[in-house]
């Protein structure tokens, strides 16, 4: 059995409870045990970097500290994070004055950073460590005919890390070929959701989430699949403000893509915290719902 | 020493790991700004500013709404073909405005920063309700009444904490911050 250790930030404790129900279940099922690291604290989003950037490397190096303890390698879920966690490790492992001075502030709570844990995203877990045949082998209630578009968003693959694809990357369309379904290709799959924009920038940020939905629905998604808890809320939340303030009349569900993978794999739908959504599982084409009897939009 | 560091030495000077002044290699292709989603929306766009602040026109950047609308998609970055590091260019200036107490009137990410931050050194973890309060109020009454709706209905679906998440070992935390910002993790 695989072992990570896991780090579930902030937003999976309440908003994206979802995520975090439908990544235990879906993982322990497929033979990953994920440890939640004892006692973390926020990753510090983005704003940390904008007031203090030393503080923000300490931030995040107290959690990859703590992880490192547990001689495990550490997963995130959330795609800020990730990118937080994996920079940082990166940085302190490359600047050795500012491992120090980290690492003198670390003393406070017994914790100290020698730069030896790998950081990983949860849907890499999924793409590497699992892989798409053997998720595949596992499937009992394949998504035939439901088609999916996996929204990659920003910080799952950028900046770069090393010479990855940066533009057209495919395992998220080999996952969701693994459970049945079909990829939609669609060109802003690695565009912005627009982030904490949401609430510093409305309008930009409201024009960026109906551009996505647009573009996923011109070429007839079913669902969009989010690895990511702020997407997820930006596409799924603030749905209903885009329709206000655009006269638009979308109605497209955005489910994680851990949902999808526990639904294919046969997980009842209360597990996968299904039933918590938003703009609800009021499906595009009525294929979905009556596929899985999923609830229908309330209002 | 030289009194005469220049606008773009000190904005390169605020970029980790910066060797040298990256923006200087910029040769304005405009890469950044057709790749930027919320370019639209800017006084300027990132092209701009980088030509801006090599021209050292630090008024003129500290007026623009610039690097308050970059969303961290780091679109741009990854596109550079002279390899500079937007998005981290864009955070060193909010760092600067955030510094010099100068931002164009009106924008709501320098409060929202800091009230995000002033949280997490607090608590050790993000609660919603209390960060709504450093923007809400900023809001127009339909954006207001918005807000409010979806935030209640985020509450009907369980999705929003009543209570404030704390970390267990918060007084070792906050000695730890306050080696970082001295006093900063005390109260």
């Amino acid at each position: 059995m695989k072992e990570f250790a896991y780090f579930p930030g902030c937003s999976l404790e309440k908003m994206a409870s979802s995520y975090h129900m439908s990544a235990m279940e879906t993982t322990q099922k497929l033979g990953v045990k994920l440890n939640e690291l004892d006692d973390w604290n926020c990753c510090g989003a983005t704003t940390y970097f904008y007031i203090d950037e030393l503080l923000a490397y300490t931030l995040c190096a107290r959690n990859l500290a703590i992880a490192e303890k547990t001689g495990l390698d550490v997963v995130a879920p959330c795609s800020a994070c990730y990118k937080n966690m994996f920079f940082t490790a990166a940085h302190l492992k490359k600047d050795e004055d500012l491992a120090e001075h980290v690492n003198f502030a670390l003393e406070e709570d017994n914790l100290h950073f020698s730069g030896n844990v790998k950081v990983k995203h949860l849907i890499e877990v999924f793409a590497q460590d699992i892989g798409p045949d053997e998720l595949k082998s596992k499937v009992t209630k394949p998504l035939e005919g439901i088609r999916i578009a996996p929204y990659y968003g920003c910080q799952i693959i950028r900046p770069q890390k090393e010479k990855e694809d940066v533009e057209q990357p495919q395992f998220f369309e080999e996952l969701i070929s693994a459970i049945g379904a079909t990829p939609i290709n669609y060109p802003l799959k690695m565009r912005c959701c627009g982030g904490s924009l949401i609430i510093s920038s409305r309008t930009a940020a409201l024009t960026m989430v109906r551009n996505l939905l647009q573009s996923a629905v011109d070429n007839q998604a079913a669902v969009i699949a989010t690895a990511c808890p702020m997407c997820q809320v930006n596409l799924e939340v603030y749905q209903q403000q885009v329709n206000l303030e655009f006269g638009t009349n979308f109605s497209v569900p955005v489910m994680y893509f851990t949902q999808l993978i526990g639904m294919a794999l046969g997980i009842p739908n209360k597990k996968l915290g299904i039933g918590k959504e938003f703009v609800a599982m009021a499906p595009t084409p009525l294929a979905v719902e009556t596929a899985w009897g999923l609830p229908r939009k309330t209002k | 020493m030289t009194d005469t560091i220049t606008f773009g030495q000190e904005i390169s000077n605020l970029l980790h790991a910066a060797e040298g002044e990256p923006l200087k290699t910029c040769i304005q292709c405009g890469t950044c700004s057709g790749t930027c989603p919320v370019a639209g929306y800017m006084d300027n766009s990132p092209r701009q500013i980088i030509a801006l602040i090599n021209l050292g026109k630090k008024e003129q950047v500290l007026e623009s709404n610039t690097f308050w609308y970059c969303a961290s998609c780091y679109h741009c970055t990854v596109r550079c073909p002279q390899e500079i590091n937007i998005t981290e260019l864009m955070y060193a200036l909010k760092r600067y405005s955030i510094w010099k107490n100068r931002y164009k009137e009106g924008l709501i990410g320098p409060t929202f920063s800091e009230a995000f931050v002033k949280m997490i050194v607090r608590g050790g973890r993000s609660f919603e309700p209390v960060l709504a309060t450093s923007y809400i109020f900023s809001f127009n009454t339909r954006e207001f009444v918005q807000e409010i709706q979806g935030a209640t209905e985020l509450l009907l679906k369980g999705r929003l904490p009543l209570l404030p998440a704390r970390i267990k070992r918060l007084e070792n935390f906050r000695r730890m911050i306050g080696r970082i910002i001295p006093m900063g993790g005390l109260e």
